[in-house]
């Protein structure tokens, strides 16, 4: 039963971060329309900011916030001047302009941080517990409220603000929010950055609790990250949260008890897909446009 | 005092050119409606318009050239384009839908504002917290109606209203544009394939055919013209 709680626990905790990825990816999805392959690749070049920010001295929460900062800038201006000149192709042409991201930012960070292993320190002291032979590392309860602070905030500015009712009438339909005033392009390059401040922060969360941030480190979280966001429906913030915790969750307790499928546990997420497009093609929280004429 | 001013306005999609010189007014307090058949270039006017195609030609819209303008930027100029076919945001609430119509305004009588407009359509403040989604035709072409008057415009263009809505819904929508324009003086022009109607609330009409004005006049010189009458009224 121990081992049972410790899989779960460490599942969630990994769960946390696929969410806050698959969040990234949903924010751009629900407003354009794009599936971001080069989601994990600027939360990547993010971490390696953080990296560096920690590594001259700046205290780690503050690096965070200012590494959040940097990169919703960098995300809005990716959207501005590399997808916003495809933004009219077919999706098979921003698909590969996406692509092309992933490549261009992956080999953008090796030319400039090099290849080597670089520690990023979390800001909060390490800490296990051990009640009954369960393992709860402190890790988990920090990134589980980091999640849970997130998803509030994001809820609060998308249910509660102009800018965030302006943000869900382009995502509903951009030709008619446009009639109404609403400036689509901003709106569009706030979407974008807006991921890349949450990736960023996915970023920081799931470096930290690992040995350290290499050039290939977001892309195994990435994979996990598309499985979460099509399991909760790709234009569902809840739904990314609750697939990502599902994700983290099954590959850990089969980890935990499947000694067979050590190693090659990408097996699990890549079910998971298979099983949700068979059974329930829009995800579970996704929406099936329903709609009385 | 002329509102809208209309020269020469040609344009089309790519290669196809739908208008051919347009030449019309629509003065402070009017009601303007343009008849024609299916393709002769009802909506592409409208959007040209509303800065939502390329076009040539000149607009002046309360004294400012706003032809290449963006359309962002013609609405909050006071130029509210209600689209065929609706153009609800149908995963929003019917308040969500008239605030994100307030988006261009900056004052803070939003809220006043949408009390106003749910007494005149008692049936959207029944439906306030639903997804116009999940409403019928009916109701959402007064939520889109609605919604284009919450950035208090000067101007609203109508893009066949009557699309898709049973005849009792029609004249009910009708008469009550009609009565927001008597009693709140908003000019308006209106495209429609229901002449009758739409001749009953207009002060002037034109009639568009293959991109051309071919017949100008008020609405009584137009109801009571043969050719228009064979045309677009069917008596």
């Amino acid at each position: 039963m121990a081992l049972f709680f410790t899989q779960l626990l460490t599942g969630i905790q990994n769960g946390a971060v696929y969410a806050s990825l698959a969040i990234a990816l949903v924010l751009i999805f629900r407003t354009t329309g794009i599936l971001n392959f080069a989601q994990g690749e600027m939360a990547l070049f993010s971490t390696y900011l953080l990296w560096k920010f920690t590594d001259s001295g700046l205290t780690v929460w503050l690096a965070i916030i200012i590494t959040m900062a940097i990169s919703f800038v960098g995300g809005a201006l990716i959207e501005r001047v590399v997808i916003r000149p495809v933004e009219q192709s077919s999706a098979l042409v921003i698909v590969i302009v996406t692509i092309g991201l992933f490549l261009a930012i992956n080999s953008l960070a090796q030319v400039i941080y090099g290849s080597g292993q670089r520690a990023v320190p979390t800001f909060y002291p390490h800490h296990i517990w051990r009640p009954g032979g369960v393992i709860i590392s402190s890790d988990t309860l920090v990134l589980v409220g980091v999640l849970a602070i997130e998803c509030l905030l994001l809820f609060l500015l998308l249910q509660r603000t102009k800018l965030g009712l302006a943000f869900r009438g382009v995502s509903g339909n951009a030709e008619s929010s446009r009639l109404l005033g609403v400036p689509v392009g901003r709106i569009l390059m706030v979407g974008w950055g807006l991921s890349a401040a949450v990736g960023a922060l996915a970023g920081a969360m799931a470096i930290p609790t690992t040995a350290g941030l290499v050039p290939s480190s977001m892309q195994q979280i990435l994979v996990f990250a598309f499985a979460a966001a099509a399991i909760g429906g790709f234009d569902s913030v809840v739904g990314a949260v609750v697939g990502g915790i599902i994700v983290g969750v099954a590959d850990a307790l089969t980890i935990g008890y499947v000694n067979a499928l050590h190693g090659i546990d990408l097996v699990v997420p890549f079910g998971l897909i298979l099983l949700v497009l068979l059974f329930r093609p829009a995800g579970l929280f996704g929406s099936t446009h329903v709609e009385r004429v | 005092m002329t509102l809208l001013e209309v020269e020469q306005l040609t344009g089309g999609y790519g290669a196809v050119r739908v208008l051919y010189g347009l030449d019309f007014v629509v003065d402070a307090g009017e009601v303007v409606v343009i008849l024609g058949a299916n393709g002769a270039g009802k909506t592409t006017t409208l959007r040209a318009l509303s800065g939502s195609l390329d076009a040539k030609g000149h607009v002046r819209f309360d004294g400012r050239d706003i032809l290449h303008r963006r359309t962002e930027q013609i609405a909050a100029a006071g130029v509210a384009h209600v689209p065929q076919g609706r153009g609800t945001i149908t995963d929003l609430t019917v308040d969500e839908n008239l605030r994100l119509g307030a988006y261009t305004r900056r004052d803070r009588d939003v809220d006043t504002d949408i009390e106003t407009w749910y007494a005149v359509f008692p049936r959207l403040a029944d439906r306030r917290g639903q997804l116009a989604g999940s409403m019928s035709g009916g109701e959402q072409q007064m939520l889109a109606i609605a919604r284009a008057m919450m950035a208090r415009p000067k101007l609203v263009l109508l893009d066949e209203p009557s699309l898709g809505l049973a005849p009792i819904i029609t004249q009910e929508l009708f008469r009550t544009l009609g009565a927001l324009n008597r009693e709140q003086g908003i000019s308006m022009l209106v495209v429609e394939q229901n002449a009758s109607l739409a001749l009953a609330i207009a002060n002037r009409g034109y009639v568009l055919e293959t991109g051309s004005i071919v017949v100008a006049g008020s609405a009584d010189e137009l109801g009571s013209n043969d050719d228009v009458r064979k045309a677009y009224l069917g008596f």
